[in-house]
């Protein structure tokens, strides 16, 4: 068993830029006066020379970034979820996805579990706007090593990326002797045919929990993670789908436009199964504490656990 | 700049023109009014200030133009057309399926189109994007873009304003096309831009004010603007919407109106005549 590292995505997101700026002089960043927050900061310290703060005015950073990237930068810009992909939406539509040029998009404090600062800055449809955005592809990594690897695919890939990254410090569950990431490909924790979970984000060591909790019960669940929301991992839905006949989605987002949605599309086509949307249910969040929000809107390994269980008796 | 040369410059502007009013009757849409109060500066952009190379587009240390006023291209692709970068007769092709030429600049379909516009207000950040690029690589080339006067009520424009100036892109020309019609009317009447000098000024660029269509005084100020240093350069262009076609000229309706057969007909006799009378000079 891996050592347990207790991190907010955003941050091993800013380590795992300075990695890879050390080799690729190409590597610009733009925030949006939220370096702290988005933890851009690391790489502020790290290359100052190639770091732009444009203050609080993401349309104009999503531009110039287009720009940069039509001159043969990589250039990355951050700002919160909310920010970056709901002020700044058409920006990233025409000038970064139309002419699919190489911007990568970080949107951090997404979810509920932003917490404190309240509904206002709980991003809960970013992962809806830019999955519908063509050309753009849409990552959501659940844990620290997960982050780390997906951010270094990100820069290595050719194109628009919009990646997800979360305030909240949560502990890994993958191992970094063993983890392989693979843009694209969702990944399956925990093998079952009773049920079939899928999962993406923060919430996925909740649904972990859940999982092995449910295995004590004797119920065999069988948990993916999707850290690939765009493109998705269609197979491995399908297959999915085909072998337990029962889905369930979690995510720290709308049931419209997220996972949920996603994971229909490809069902509904391949092989209907009725899907339970464990998520945001069309509603706003409010201030909090981080996991208090998360235990009220059902997020939490106990409430992943009921569902599971329903489900599973009403097959 | 002798007059020979002025004279070679309205020749092909002239030909802009033409090209222009070709391309958005065969479009059967598009944007004549902007497109000839532009033609002059393109042409002058393209023929004397830009260095770029139509054999080779892509070319590294080219100067690039954004046309961030991105509905005016109908002329600009004139221009491209006439410097090489395609064949004039796929102006006829303008906004139908499959062309090259689409109906706002496609950087990935077009030769010679540096950046995807026609969103307002978002070309002029692309631009600061390459002049901080060309800074970054201590590079020498220069970033010019083009931008409508109903384009500056965008708040994106002032944002980009500051982020030039505050990062002392002195390689970024920020040109104005000031023909003081936009679709809803005249821009005083809609939303009041001026003193738009005052503003840029405030914003920390260097202000030129110049006749658009008056060659000598677009050298000036382009060649003054090189000369600026540790900050971007406005240049407020007035101009009349529709130059050059007698009734198109200041005339709101002709913003985003293709002309029918009998008034392509008439404008490009209008536009020809004029050609026929410079070269005659010639």
């Amino acid at each position: 068993m891996a050592e347990i590292i207790k991190k907010a995505t955003r941050e091993s997101f800013g380590e795992a830029l300075c990695e890879f700026a050390e080799t690729n002089k190409d590597v610009v960043v733009f925030d949006a006066d939220l370096a702290a927050a988005t933890k851009t900061s690391i790489f502020q310290k790290a290359f100052p020379d190639r770091f732009f703060d444009c203050g609080i005015a993401e349309e104009n950073m999503i531009g110039v970034a287009a720009g940069m990237a039509a001159s043969g930068k990589i250039p990355v810009a951050a700002s919160f979820a909310m920010f970056a992909t709901g002020r700044a939406f058409e920006q990233i539509r025409n000038s970064v996805a139309y002419p699919c040029l190489n911007v990568k998009i970080a949107g951090s404090h997404a979810g509920i579990s932003t917490g404190e600062d309240g509904a206002t800055h709980q991003c809960i449809e970013d992962i809806g706007i830019m999955r519908a955005i063509p050309n753009m592809m849409v990552l959501n990594p659940a844990d620290h090593w997960e982050m780390k690897a997906a951010t270094k695919a990100a820069l290595e890939y050719d194109g628009p990326v919009y990646i997800r990254l979360g305030r909240l410090a949560i502990d890994s569950f993958n191992d970094p002797e063993t983890y392989e990431f693979e843009l694209g490909k969702g990944i399956t924790l925990h093998e079952g045919n009773d049920v079939a979970v899928i999962a993406t984000g923060l919430v996925v060591n909740e649904a972990i929990k859940a999982v092995k909790e449910l295995e004590a019960e004797g119920i065999s669940a069988r948990l993916i993670n999707i850290h690939t929301i765009k493109p998705i991992d269609r197979d491995i839905i399908i297959k999915a789908a085909k072998e337990t006949g029962r889905i369930i989605t979690v995510e720290e987002h709308n049931v419209i436009g997220g996972l949920a949605d996603a994971v229909s599309e490809v069902v509904t086509a391949e092989c209907p199964v009725k899907i339970s949307r464990i998520g945001v249910q069309d509603c706003f969040g409010y201030s909090g504490p981080a996991w208090e929000l998360l235990d009220l809107f059902g997020l939490t390994q106990p409430h992943i656990a009921r569902v599971i269980r329903e489900v599973v008796n009403e097959k | 700049m002798d007059s020979s040369e002025i004279k070679q410059l309205r020749i092909l502007a002239t030909k802009s023109r033409i090209g222009a009013i070709l391309g958005t009757f065969h479009a059967k849409s598009g944007h004549p009014g902007g497109s000839l109060s532009a033609a002059d500066l393109f042409t002058y952009l393209y023929y004397k200030e830009l260095n770029v190379d139509p054999r080779n587009p892509q070319w590294e240390d080219r100067d690039r133009f954004v046309l961030s006023k991105g509905h005016c291209c109908p002329s600009l692709y004139a221009v491209l057309a006439m410097k090489g970068f395609f064949d004039w007769d796929e102006l006829t092709n303008l906004r139908h399926v499959g062309s090259m030429l689409q109906g706002h600049p496609d950087m990935n379909k077009t030769p010679g189109v540096d950046m995807s516009t026609g969103s307002l207000g978002q070309g002029v950040s692309s631009a600061c994007g390459m002049a901080l690029a060309a800074k970054l690589d201590r590079k020498d080339y220069r970033v010019y873009t083009l931008l409508g006067d109903g384009e500056v009520e965008e708040g994106q424009v002032w944002e980009a304003a500051m982020f030039a100036s505050h990062n002392n892109l002195d390689n970024l020309v920020v040109m104005v096309d000031q023909n003081g019609l936009q679709i809803d009317g005249t821009v005083d009447d809609v939303a009041g831009i001026e003193p738009l000098d005052k503003k840029f000024e405030a914003f920390g660029f260097e202000v030129f004010k110049i006749d658009g269509h008056d060659f000598e005084q677009i050298k000036d100020a382009l060649d003054k603007a090189k000369t600026v240093k540790g900050k971007p350069t406005a240049i407020l262009c007035r101009t009349v919407k529709g130059k050059g076609v007698s009734f198109m000229e200041n005339q709101v309706g002709w913003h985003g109106v293709a002309p029918n057969k009998e008034q392509f007909e008439l404008a490009t006799a209008e536009l020809e005549a004029q050609l026929k009378k410079l070269e005659g000079e010639c």
